[in-house]
């Protein structure tokens, strides 16, 4: 089969691999038929996230059609039409048991501190992912599902991840009826993230980013004020004045570790890999939440220690909530939302491009170009 | 305002909100939000049909990070360790617990040996690295890399100079010590 892989940072081309074969007997063997690039894809890319080893393939938003199952899955058939969340979960475990499917201890030996991710390092467990034509799914009774017919093979592959996280983000915000929200990053996330903050009765949405082109799509799709922060001597202060000196009430970071806006954060953080990636978002939400508020953190950041401003957290009294989305448990509302006309995934696709032009896909992808916000990659194409 | 009691002035009512954004308030209920409580005991919501799942066998020895008390059921075996990058990542793993920086800066170093190994040997194979097709630096020229930056106000602008720096410096780094040995036995020998 045909599979993207790593070669090294910035570096990556399309090779033929062995299709993966059934190592547990509640694997399936899923035929890709649409993947996406996340922008956490981009940490992986250059090199950021520990244990990423050449020859890997990425990929954790994808659908397919189920092409083997192993021995005990019981749910899914030859066929099948399926959307797998980007958790790999056990459905067992003491996390899973509490509904924490992102966080499950089962399925990944190489660390700890998070679960199992497809296509993500090793340090996420090893697991190859769905920019390829064909993908090991574990616990196929657990994390896929079918995808109903009346939803899109685009609208479907982007509630594996980005439309989840966003929704979730918002979520973790512990938004109230008539706070104003500011989201920092006008990516995919930040996009649904603000999106869905008007769902949860938001009385103002500002996002931030300094990027003209996605703060244009933040306007017209998330309907949300918007700030190019490279237009501010210091965003904080603006985001200062523009809430009456008080501060947003709730602010989402869904940049992670590529945020820009810091040379000294960029360049240890991003480029010399001494950081957990840049936490420059993540200080401009702490900074610009007010006191007593919440930072929702859904951009991701690397395990090596980022240089946080965790005084400033601690002196103003701030709920900081984050955590890898366990997708699978907002698919009902999400759908219903999608059904509703509330939320529109697709709205944000800029390109689709095929398997065999991947490399050419993350550079356009990493360096901003050409108007990039979401990329779809359709393998066999 | 800020300095007495009351909420800053919001510019638009909920009626107003309501009648703008489809959707508005649809998920004013926190407690009819989907990951609400976050934490809800509920082992049958999953869908498993197992209280422990089978174990996958482990055919070739799977390394662990220290804080697992065991080697959990499940797991990756997409590109073993191998060579010196595996010694490596094999020495953080038994070494250092998560919380220690050596274990990742190990992992990050081990990924470069790991890069430069592969690239190395791809020049004994019929399909040499490629840097101009594995950058996808091509697509500077098919997708607007010229008016995709200039005149933007990108931040980003500012350092992007830095990546092919960062990608190809060590190269030319190593390529300069390698050059300056050469030149150093050759002065000794004549």
């Amino acid at each position: 089969m045909q599979a993207m892989v790593y070669r090294g940072p910035y570096k990556i081309r399309v090779e033929e691999k062995d299709v993966p074969r059934i190592e547990h007997p509640n694997d399936a063997i899923i035929k890709v038929t649409l993947a996406a690039i996340c922008g956490s894809d981009l940490h992986l890319y250059h090199g950021l996230m520990p244990d990423t080893r050449v020859g890997h393939t990425f990929g954790h938003e994808f659908i397919g059609v189920v092409h083997e199952v192993g021995s005990s899955v019981q749910n899914l058939q030859v066929g099948d039409r399926v959307m797998v969340p980007f958790n790999i979960y056990c459905g067992s475990c003491f996390y899973c048991a509490r509904g924490l499917y992102s966080n499950c201890h089962n399925v990944n030996p190489n660390a700890t501190a998070v679960g199992g991710i497809y296509g993500y390092s090793h340090t996420t467990g090893g697991y190859d992912g769905g920019q390829a034509e064909y993908v090991r799914v574990p616990f196929a009774d657990v994390g896929p599902a079918k995808i109903p017919e009346w939803l899109s093979d685009e609208d479907a592959v982007l509630c594996t991840d980005a439309l989840a996280t966003g929704y979730f983000g918002a979520q973790l915000a512990d938004i109230e009826q008539g706070d104003v929200v500011a989201v920092f990053g006008a990516g995919p996330v930040g996009l649904y993230a603000a999106a869905s903050a008007w769902l949860m009765g938001a009385g103002r949405v500002i996002v931030i980013d300094h990027l003209d082109y996605r703060l244009e799509k933040a306007r017209t799709f998330a309907h949300a004020e918007t700030r190019n922060f490279a237009e501010f001597d210091d965003i904080v202060v603006e985001m200062k004045k523009t809430t009456g000196w008080l501060g947003a009430d709730r602010v989402i970071d869904a940049a992670g570790a590529e945020a820009d806006g810091n040379f000294r954060q960029v360049l240890t953080g991003t480029k010399l890999k001494l950081q957990g990636g840049s936490p420059v978002a993540l200080n401009w939400a702490i900074d610009s939440v007010r006191k007593g508020g919440t930072v929702s953190v859904v951009g991701a950041y690397g395990p090596v220690p980022n240089m946080v401003k965790f005084g400033d957290a601690l002196n103003k009294g701030l709920t900081i909530r984050g955590n890898q989305t366990p997708t699978k448990r907002q698919w009902p509302r999400l759908l219903s939302h999608i059904q509703n006309g509330y939320l529109n995934p697709s709205g944000i696709v800029t390109h689709r491009i095929p398997l065999e032009h991947i490399a050419e896909g993350y550079h356009m992808f990493s360096a901003k170009l050409d108007g990039c916000i979401k990329t779809l990659v359709e393998p066999g194409a | 305002m800020t300095y007495t009691a009351d909420h800053p002035p919001l510019p638009e009512t909920p009626d107003q909100l309501r009648a703008r954004i489809p959707g508005w308030g649809a998920d004013l209920d926190h407690a009819d939000r989907p990951a609400f409580p976050r934490e809800r005991f509920d082992p049958a919501a999953s869908g498993a049909h197992w209280d422990f799942p089978d174990r996958q066998p482990e055919h070739v020895p799977r390394e662990r990070s220290i804080e697992h008390g065991m080697l959990p059921p499940v797991f990756g075996t997409a590109q073993p360790l191998h060579g010196v990058s595996g010694a490596v990542r094999r020495y953080a793993y038994r070494r250092f617990g998560e919380g220690r920086s050596a274990h990742w800066l190990l992992l990050i170093g081990a990924d470069r040996i790991d890069a430069t190994g592969a690239h190395l040997r791809s020049f004994a194979t019929l399909r040499p690295d490629n840097p101009v097709t594995e950058t996808g630096v091509l697509s500077e020229a098919r997708r607007h890399g010229w008016s995709s930056r200039v005149g933007r106000h990108r931040a980003d602008v500012k350092h992007q100079w830095l990546d092919p720096v960062v990608v190809a410096g060590p190269w030319v780094v190593a390529g300069a010590l390698g050059w300056a040995a050469l030149r150093a036995v050759r002065k000794r020998r004549s």
